[in-house]
């Protein structure tokens, strides 16, 4: 054991000073809650909430819970984010890609994107095209149709909802071709490994993903309808969408803002990415007689995404974290339901912060605990 | 001979394609921008959806045509390597082109000439265009929140002041160039705090000047007969404790004594606002964030298991939680941990939170550097006899902090657009200031002319400060 002595006396002091601090806040926060009268517990979420919610995934009002008001606002902070997520990747991975294209205004463009959108605040960003840009969409009554289904106004988006009957065959079919695409790889890897055969597993798996579902619909009586939104007179000049699914204005102002700002620092981790892959790793692939897409697909990807996934990694965890500035502009996330209404309420500063903190913390160390687990696993094996 | 082949341009007949190419070329982009700029469509004739794509294909052609490899012709070789590659790269390049040039006209309109710079009234803006009277009007409020009109000289005067305090390091000669980390570090911060407090806010004077002149005369007096040595100690310590000894033990005066600086009203930071104070907060954040930062990324990489476990849990517990919640937190769960007579201003309790904040990212990036110096540095340095501070402060710091320059420069531009954020505990900086004014009712429906004039001036000190960084970069850069 290599305890040392004089190893203490710093430790000792920095933990001193640390529980001092503390003390001093547990105590003061004890004298001022009693002088207020305010008792400290977690109680409060099984009364009722008596606040509505504008926008919810699951079904909620006044008599619910304050739980259920948290659960409402972490579906829709989940929802923002993973809607943010997709666009982002996909708005990052072709500006990244086109900073590299070797055509110059491709080029240019995809450069003056990044220099443009991420110099900018992002809560700037969310309050232009909340309060400037998606004001200037149309009344309901003006909206014109997209493809003859989608209406674009100003109080949201409008868009056809999905009737299924017997939904869970579906369900099941899917699962199953999953289930098969996983056990032919596995098969299809060791026939290589074996026998050397190698056989067209992409194409099978998207066969299967295809054909299975397609399937539920013929055989197993699964049936799709769509509810397409109808204009409904309200009063003399008030008009609303009656039918389908009714996304906010402000859910489109926040992922398009959030998606827009995180794929500036998406598309320089792809950049970056595909840079970091040395030249001669190419050549070297492509002078043992591998194809292209070979080369892509087992020489270049493995190691730029090596690159890659980290950092992106943190720009989604950024993305979710930023949604909490949806409270800017009043769309129901965590922070605006239960940090704001439920907190005016009732009071409870303490809790009421401290569960908020605590979900977004609990969310970002176990994606940084996955990360780490994922790094450790792709790292170069050195001997 | 001269047989055209239109499928497969060459050399061969490089004339005929070049001339021919050109031609629908420059056709299809003509064919753009009298459209857009004059409103005259000369392919109208054609039916609707293919007099839209016409200048398309006539371009798609016209660039096909003139896609000949190595043509000898300079200025050819160097249009077709670098927007003409292939088809689809010609496509691309033609929709880019195609757009810029549609969007120019409405963008000029909007913003120079259909706009109303004019007039002090909201009666002027019936235009299509911006209105920058709005703008103008506004301009105020935009600078310096609810500072009082009259007292706006001050914050001019202390940012003019600490602007030309801030540039010494210009022209600092060479005996002075060692003093200047001390000086930035130390001695600066010192003097904004006192500009911002005393001028800005017109706070309390809590330094009397008659005890302060005896002081320094005396000390300076005593100083001719302490050794060169340890002046420089000498100079940083005895005056201040003279000063205190005077005041406080010889004289027996009041504690705090609630004089103004004559004549300087007392301006609250709630009044505070604007990109004044988008300024200020930025500053003070920037200054103590980084040595905050610094002594964890120590702390995470120390020997000592229970500094570097409380190093992991503070970096984590900041990087984990958004900022919107930390200033939730400064602002309604703060309060409730101090004694119930204890009162910190919310501008300040700002400051901790962001500070507090981004030391998190800033410590994480300074370990990124600390962790890519080799491990040679930290054992020549020990061979060399010094100890941990030593070691760290003139061999690893230096050289870790070179290799994250970028790093901090990006943690820095985080901040600075994170400022905004402020709306959460009440502070209205400059887009808080513009959510104000557009909810004006003299003023309604200026929206965007607000945005757009905040997010020129966030870019431009966003992308100068990254280009500042780059510079810095370049000049710190050595090769290992």
């Amino acid at each position: 054991m290599n305890f040392k002595l004089k190893d203490l006396g710093p430790q000792l002091i920095t933990v001193i000073a640390v529980v001092l601090i503390f003390g001093f806040f547990t105590y003061n926060a004890q004298i001022n809650m009693e002088n207020r009268g305010i008792d400290f517990g977690y109680g409060f979420l099984s009364q009722e909430s008596s606040f509505d919610v504008q926008f919810s995934l699951i079904e909620y009002d006044g008599s619910h819970s304050y739980f259920r008001a948290y659960l409402v606002g972490l579906l829709n902070t989940i929802l923002v984010s993973v809607i943010g997520i997709i666009i982002a990747t996909i708005i990052g991975v072709i500006v990244g890609v086109a900073r590299l294209s070797p055509n110059y205004l491709i080029n240019k463009f995809a450069a003056y994107y990044v220099e443009f959108f991420r110099n900018i605040p992002l809560l700037l960003q969310i309050f232009f095209w909340y309060f400037a840009a998606l004001r200037a969409l149309p009344l309901p009554q003006d909206a014109e149709a997209i493809f003859g289904v989608f209406f674009l106004t100003i109080k949201g988006l409008y868009v056809p909802a999905f009737i299924w009957e017997n939904l869970n065959i579906f369900f099941y079919s899917i699962v199953a071709a999953t289930i098969a695409i996983i056990v032919i790889r596995f098969q299809a890897k060791k026939l290589q490994e074996t026998q050397g055969k190698q056989i067209p597993v992409f194409l099978i798996s998207i066969g299967l993903l295809f054909i299975l579902p397609l399937l539920s619909f013929l055989i197993g009586g699964v049936s799709l309808s769509f509810e397409i939104p109808q204009l409904k007179q309200l009063a003399a000049t008030s008009f609303v969408y009656d039918g389908g699914l009714s996304l906010p204005p402000e859910l489109i102002a926040l992922t398009l803002s959030l998606s827009l700002y995180t794929a500036t620092f998406i598309a320089e981790c792809v950049r970056a990415g595909i840079q970091g892959v040395g030249k001669g790793q190419k050549e070297a692939a492509a002078s043992i007689g591998l194809t292209p897409n070979q080369v892509l697909k087992l020489v270049i990807m493995p190691q730029a995404l090596r690159i890659i996934i980290p950092p992106t990694t943190n720009q989604y965890l950024n993305l979710t974290k930023n949604s909490s500035l949806a409270a800017a502009i009043a769309y129901p996330d965590l922070v605006l339901v239960f940090a704001g209404t439920a907190l005016m309420q009732t009071g409870k500063a303490i809790e009421i912060v401290s569960i908020t903190m605590f979900t977004y913390l609990s969310l970002s160390i176990s994606i940084s605990i996955l990360m780490n687990w994922y790094n450790k696993k792709i790292a170069i094996q050195e001997k | 001979m001269n047989r055209i082949n239109f499928l497969k341009p060459d050399k061969s007949n490089l004339n005929t394609f070049l001339y021919l190419g050109s031609f629908l070329f420059f056709i299809s982009i003509l064919d753009v921008f009298l459209n857009s700029f004059f409103k005259i469509n000369f392919v109208g004739f054609l039916p609707n959806f293919l007099s839209f794509i016409m200048p398309l294909i006539l371009g798609f052609i016209g660039l096909y045509f003139i896609r000949i490899e190595y043509s000898g012709i300079k200025k050819l070789d160097l249009l077709n390597k670098n927007i003409n590659t292939n088809n689809f790269n010609a496509i691309l390049s033609l929709l880019i082109i195609f757009t810029v040039i549609k969007s120019i006209p409405p963008i000029l309109d909007w913003f120079f000439i259909e706009a109303s710079f004019a007039g002090d009234s909201k009666d002027v803006c019936s235009g299509s265009g911006a209105c920058w009277t709005y703008i103008k009007v506004w301009m105020r409020r935009f600078m310096y929140g609810m500072y009082p009109n009259a007292e706006q000289w001050r914050i001019n005067l202390s940012f003019i002041a600490l602007a030309l305090l801030g540039s010494v390091g210009y022209f600092a000669t060479d005996r002075f160039k060692k003093y200047l980390t001390l000086y930035y570090v130390v001695i600066y911060p010192f003097i904004a705090f006192l500009f911002i407090f005393f001028f800005i806010s017109g706070g309390p004077v809590f330094f009397d000047f008659s005890y302060g002149i005896i002081a320094a005369i005396v000390s300076i007096i005593i100083g001719f007969f302490i050794p060169n040595k340890f002046k420089f100690y000498y100079f940083l310590i005895v005056p201040l404790f003279l000063y205190i000894l005077l005041k406080y033990f010889l004289f027996f005066e009041e504690t705090i004594e609630l004089g103004k600086l004559d004549g300087l009203n007392w301006v609250e930071t709630g009044a505070w606002g604007g990109l004044s104070l988008t300024f200020i907060i930025s500053f003070f954040c920037l200054i103590f964030c980084f040595p905050i930062g610094m002594a964890f990324a120590l702390g995470r990489r120390s020997d000592f298991p229970l500094i570097r476990y409380i190093s992991i849990g503070f970096i984590e517990f900041w990087r984990g939680v958004p900022l919107i919640t930390v200033l939730f937190m400064s602002a309604v769960m703060f309060p409730m941990f101090l004694p119930a007579d204890f009162f910190i201003d919310k501008l300040v309790r700002c400051i901790i939170a962001i500070s507090l904040f981004e030391a998190a990212y800033v410590a994480e990036v300074i370990r990124g550097g600390l962790q890519a110096l080799p491990r040679g540095q930290y054992e020549a340095a020990k061979s060399l006899g010094m100890g941990y501070w030593k070691m760290h402060i003139f061999v690893i710091l230096p050289q870790a902090l070179k290799l994250v320059i970028p790093g901090i420069a990006n943690t820095f531009l985080a901040l600075v657009k994170d400022t905004p954020l402020i709306f959460v505990v009440g502070l209205l900086e400059i887009v808080g200031m513009l959510n104000l004014a557009k909810t004006n009712p003299e003023w309604l429906g200026f929206a965007m002319e607000g945005y757009v004039f905040a997010a020129i001036i966030f870019w431009i000190i966003c992308y100068a400060m990254s280009k500042y960084s780059y510079n810095l970069e370049i000049k710190y850069k050595t090769d290992r």
